[in-house]
């Protein structure tokens, strides 16, 4: 009963949704555009950490995450660290073959 | 009379008493997503290893997408997970009717970037480029690769497209028959999770696929 009025409490404005929707669409013209200069071999990593970025403001406020109790942030924090060591893992494999 | 004061009491009581766990619901939906995490992970693994092997022809292959078609898809996306989060907003302060609409409006959105989709392919098919085609065989094998990637991967992300709107319909049908409720609407959340997944993983195809000059 508690934790159902805190998430009340927690109810984001339409404000916010607004706001990051903007930040959302900024950051997809800035990777549009940064695509065009010829970064080289960071514009993989530029594009990989915009898109992470992006993420991150959907999986927080859109999906309110933010605002969730603690458990759901560690067990999304395991879930991506396990995909994100067996992508380094296998990066190694096929990089060193 | 006192009994049917009884029973309504009682029925009352009962209404009071359903056990409910919003809460557990997200965390099975969460479940739920992280195995869609490994369907699109494994593909997304996939894309890693070729792009490593055949890094030029990726990057050749890749020249022949429209950025233009790919960006608007990307902000039309952005605007239905917008939609969506805003829709779940008005159904918590009680207003149904605008919770309705923009559950409306997210549906067109996705119904949009199928739109586009259909015509981004049909143009890749016309040339010929689809899997299997003379035209992509005679090709090298890494620019092959890529384009059956591209086809794996945006494809099984459409049908989640598709299948998200699916949801959304049943959703919209919920609303009206007060089946979601501004006290009881843990079904709209769950179906905004399972749309905001399928943005997420398109925000992460459209630099792979369509950023690679």
């Amino acid at each position: 009963m508690a934790n159902e009025h805190s998430e009340k409490n927690h109810s984001v404005g339409y404000g916010t949704y607004v706001l990051i929707w903007l930040v959302l669409v900024g950051l997809t013209v800035t990777t549009v555009s940064i695509s065009g200069i010829n970064l080289g071999n960071i514009a993989l990593a530029v594009a990989l950490l915009i898109a992470a970025v992006k993420s991150a403001f959907v999986i927080n406020i859109f999906m309110h995450i933010k605002f969730e109790e603690k458990i759901f942030k560690v067990f999304i924090a395991i879930a991506l660290m396990t995909l994100l060591s067996v992508f380094v893992l296998t990066a190694f494999d096929v990089f060193f073959r | 009379m006192s009994d049917t004061v009884i029973k309504n009491h009682t029925e009352n009581l009962h209404e009071e008493h359903v056990h409910r766990d919003d809460t557990g619901a997200k965390m099975g939906m969460w479940l739920f997503l992280f195995t869609e995490l490994l369907l699109f992970g494994g593909l997304f693994l996939l894309y890693m290893a070729y792009r490593l092997q055949y890094y030029h022809e990726f990057h050749i292959a890749a020249r022949e997408l429209n950025v233009g078609i790919g960006t608007f898809n990307t902000i039309i996306l952005l605007t239905s997970s917008m939609t969506m989060a805003l829709s779940i907003a008005a159904m918590q302060r009680s207003r149904k009717g605008l919770s309705l609409f923009l559950l409306a409006s997210t549906k067109i959105l996705a119904l949009g970037f199928l739109v586009n989709k259909y015509f981004e392919w049909s143009a890749k098919f016309e040339h010929g480029f689809f899997p299997g085609s003379d035209v992509l065989i005679d090709k090298p094998r890494g620019e092959y690769l890529f384009y059956g990637m591209y086809y794996a991967m945006t494809g099984l992300h459409a049908l989640h497209v598709i299948a998200g709107m699916t949801i959304l319909v049943f959703m919209f049908v919920f609303i009206t028959r007060n089946s979601i409720t501004p006290t009881n609407y843990v079904k709209l959340e769950n179906s905004g999770l399972y749309w905001h997944l399928v943005d997420l993983i398109w925000i992460f195809l459209f630099p792979l696929f369509y950023l690679m000059r």
